[in-house]
């Protein structure tokens, strides 16, 4: 799988004025397989690293390599990069564009330079992946429902095949079911094309579902990283920086201090069923 | 107690458009909220439910069915335009996205829009907004400019606006849908307070179970239809019927459930997760 | 990021200047560009400068940020003075070269065409833009016009949009950034090709652009309509502009320097333009 690698990195927004703020501070990570999530609440930095692993933002200090090599070598060739490594923003529904849902994946290709059958190849994977049935393809996408344009908007990064695929938030404002759609699909994609991939979110209950490896934020830094359970079991830490654990980790710490220990490392439902079952079953 | 809003057989369909076939939005609808309460309508993207609340707010009209807000009622065909303002001046929204809710620049100047509209003399309206600003504590930021707060605080902002306008109504449209956890929890907060220490009756239209777990009562919609109308006790005591329709149930829940598998009798429907760890570990301890 | 564009060059402070009325404010700042207009005389500009001066102090807006201001207006000002110079014909001529003849009245006269640009520029500023927010400048403007209602011209929508268009300018703003960033992700490309390829770039930003600037428009009518919005009539004001005491003895000092100026060009013109 890609791997990614951030060295000492920094980055400050309005370096000149007094009202400058260090957004990321010298920050070291690697990443290089499964889903990882990162979490950390708004302002802790995690939308500018994120914007510069496929350079949207270029690092005032410090090294990003993809695959062991510098992305900002040559500042020329930086378009390439994000090609590889796909970023799906915010709220990507709202970036749709083209007459047609066929169109819009296809932007991203035909940008590489993808044509013709292969390009009809692409985008029809890419939608396959993303849960989008054939008839929708030739639909305008702003006939779509919210959960759907979603989807398409997802699609559109998956076509240029990146070898690293971003997501900052990709379940914000989706029902249950519609959570559950989105990033079990995230989770075939990294499966199946073998792709590393980074989810931000802010909901600990989705990243203990879907994630192997957690990475937390706050003040700008990295203070925990490591699997789940790892992360989670260090649940003093996480509600000290003001985020949320799943109630499940809070039922397990809360069961330890009154004698049952599961141990720390309880972040799903059935997990968590299963060690008290087999640990205090009559 | 009074009926603030009763609802009977209500249907609404979009109507067919070039590209879009029509929509029946909502199918026979019928339902009461009683004044000062706290409700919840659940349901998932496309079940109906803003569709409701622009209904319950007089932004839509329901085609069939009656609709009495305030003992008023609103699909009758000789209802004026001074008694639909009225009804608006007792019902206010909060909508989802904080941005689109925000006329003024200043936090202020936005908080006494509503006000404004309906022509206070100046010196209350400093009065109310003053007070609405403390009570969602926004009170410090009140000269500043809106385009510099967070979503959770524009929310605030936009909270104390309905405040500020007496509402003894408040629907909140998915208005902690956009927000990070912290700017949900001070809403909730919020909510929460304006139910329990101002009489204000909530209705909360939300995707979160455990959000839909304060209510005092829960309005689950499926496909246009109200399908469970009962207490969240009741509604998350059938875990999976709400899987079935694609709906959740708060984790604690889904724990207590899980094992009762496993041939314990939990009650499954405690909220708190530290309530939880005891009743279990009152269940586990005499095994050791 | 976007918010520093709706204030666009206020400057908080708490000054008598800042204080003043902003329905008197724009009645003073007019009439203090028609003096400097109606001001000839080397003594009248004189009084002027010293004027404006003191106001600049009394604003306690530092010296610095109001050059900033002039910055880019400073080559047109100094290409308008030089053009003048060397077409200005007087009496004493002071340089001889070639075709171009440089007389003294011609300096002088670019120097007052100078000195009445920055004049301008500062009393604008000092009273309008750097001391009055523009939400308090639309509603004075709205005041102000409001007899024209009487005509049927729609002053509080005019003012209601001038308001919806600040609040929503650093939105778009920021909306117009994600679309780029989320384009470029893409591998859009804006900076490179042709004229038309260019143009044709735009397509992805501007349409997602519109159709958020609709979405947006069409939420906000409703929660307008939900907060009882139904046009300006019978509506109150938060704020009610009130005038104090300085209000009018700032006026009246507006006042007597206007006659003071007319006084100067008739009985000390000095090099009179």
């Amino acid at each position: 799988m890609a791997s990614i690698e951030l060295k000492n990195v920094s980055y400050t927004y309005n370096k000149s004025l007094p009202s400058k703020i260090t957004a990321v501070d010298d920050v070291s990570l690697k990443i290089d397989s499964g889903i990882t999530g990162l979490i950390g609440h708004t302002g802790s930095g995690k939308s500018t690293l994120v914007q510069m692993l496929n350079g949207l933002i270029k690092p005032d200090q410090g090294e990003i390599l993809l695959n062991g090599n510098n992305i900002w070598a040559d500042p020329k060739k930086i378009r390439d990069i994000r090609f590889k490594v796909g970023l799906v923003m915010q709220y990507p529904e709202y970036q749709l564009f083209a007459d047609t849902v066929e169109d819009d994946i296809a932007f991203g290709p035909k940008n590489m330079g993808i044509e013709g059958e292969k390009l009809n190849e692409t985008v029809e994977s890419a939608a396959f992946f993303a849960g989008i049935s054939k008839e929708i393809l030739k639909k305008s996408p702003f006939e779509l429902s919210g959960g759907q344009k979603r989807r398409v908007a997802l699609a559109g990064i998956i076509a240029m095949s990146p070898e690293i695929l971003v997501l900052d938030e990709p379940a914000a404002g989706l029902d249950p079911a519609g959570r559950r759609d989105i990033l079990g699909g995230i989770k075939v994609f990294s499966k199946i094309k073998n792709t590393t991939v980074i989810i931000v979110s802010h909901s600990m209950e989705d990243m203990a579902m879907y994630c192997d490896d957690i990475i937390v934020m706050a003040k700008s830094k990295v203070i925990a990283y490591g699997t789940c359970s790892e992360v989670f079991s260090q649940h003093e830490l996480l509600t000290s920086t003001g985020l949320d654990v799943p109630q499940i980790t809070r039922i397990a710490a809360a069961l330890k201090k009154n004698g049952i220990d599961i141990g720390d490392d309880i972040y799903t439902v059935d997990y968590a069923v299963d060690k008290l079952i087999e640990k205090y079953k009559k | 107690m009074s009926i603030v809003i009763k609802a009977e057989n209500l249907n609404f369909s979009y109507p067919e458009t070039e590209s879009t076939p029509k929509v029946d939005a909502l199918k026979n609808i019928s339902f009461e909220i009683e004044e000062g309460t706290f409700t919840a309508i659940l349901g998932h993207n496309g079940s109906g439910k803003s569709t409701l609340a622009k209904i319950l707010c007089m932004i839509l009209e329901s085609q069939t069915g009656s609709l009495t807000i305030m003992g008023k009622d609103v699909n009758s065909e000789n209802i004026t335009d001074e008694e639909i303002m009225d009804i608006r001046k007792e019902v206010g929204m909060v909508f989802q996205n904080p941005d689109n809710q925000i006329v003024a620049t200043i936090v202020e100047e936005d908080v006494a829009f509503g006000c404004e509209n309906l022509g206070i003399p100046s010196v209350e309206i400093r009065e109310r907004v003053d007070n609405a600003l403390k009570e969602v504590g926004m009170y410090e930021y009140r000269e500043h400019p809106v385009a510099k707060l967070s979503g959770g605080q524009k929310q605030r902002v936009a909270i104390a606006g309905v405040i500020a306008m007496r509402r003894k109504c408040i629907i909140f449209d998915e208005s902690t849908a956009m927000l990070d956890p912290i700017g949900r929890k001070d809403v909730l907060n919020i909510i929460k307070k304006l139910n329990r220490e101002h009489n204000i009756t909530v209705i909360l239209i939300t995707h979160y179970m455990n959000e839909a777990s304060m209510a005092d009562k829960i309005l689950v919609m499926n496909e246009g239809r109200i399908v469970a109308s009962d207490t969240p006790e009741k509604i998350f005591g059938d875990p999976q019927k709400m899987w079935d329709i694609g709906l959740d149930v708060p984790q604690t829940t889904e724990f207590l459930y899980k094992l009762n598998h496993y041939g314990y009798s939990f009650p499954i429907t405690v909220f708190d997760p530290e309530a939880v760890a005891e009743i279990v570990s009152k269940e586990f301890s005499s095994v050791e | 990021m976007g918010s520093d564009v709706i204030f666009g060059q206020y400057i908080k402070g708490d000054s008598v200047i800042h204080q003043l009325d902003a329905r008197m404010k724009i009645i003073i700042a007019i009439l203090y560009i028609v003096i400097i207009f109606l001001a000839h005389s080397v003594s009248a500009f004189i009084l002027l400068i010293v004027a404006t001066a003191v106001f600049i102090i009394m604003t306690k807006i530092p010296l610095r940020l109001l050059l900033k201001a002039m910055k880019p207006l400073m080559i047109i000002i100094i290409v308008t003075a030089i053009i003048n110079m060397f077409w200005f014909t007087g009496k004493t001529l002071l340089v001889k070269f070639w075709i171009i003849n440089i007389y003294l009245e011609g300096i002088i006269n670019s120097l007052l065409i100078i000195t009445r640009i920055i004049l301008l520029i500062m009393a604008t500023s000092v009273f309008l833009t750097y001391t009055t927010t523009p939400l308090k400048l639309t509603d004075a403007i709205e005041y102000l016009l409001g007899p024209l209602k009487v005509l049927h011209v729609p002053v509080h929508e005019f003012s209601m949009m001038m308001t919806i268009a600040l609040r929503f300018i650093p939105t778009l703003i920021d909306e117009t950034h994600k679309i780029i960033n989320a384009q470029t992700a893409r591998g859009a490309n804006f900076t490179s090709g042709g004229l038309i390829s260019r143009a044709k770039s735009l397509i992805p930003i501007l349409i997602p652009l519109f159709i958020s600037a609709f979405r947006r428009a069409d939420e906000l009518a409703t929660a307008m309509e939900c907060r009882c919005y139904t046009g300006g009539d019978g509506r109150t004001k938060l704020n009610v502009p009130k005038t104090s005491c300085a209000d009018w003895i700032f006026l009246l000092v507006i006042i007597v320097l206007g006659v003071a100026v007319v006084l100067l060009n008739t009985f000390i013109p000095i090099y009179s333009m």
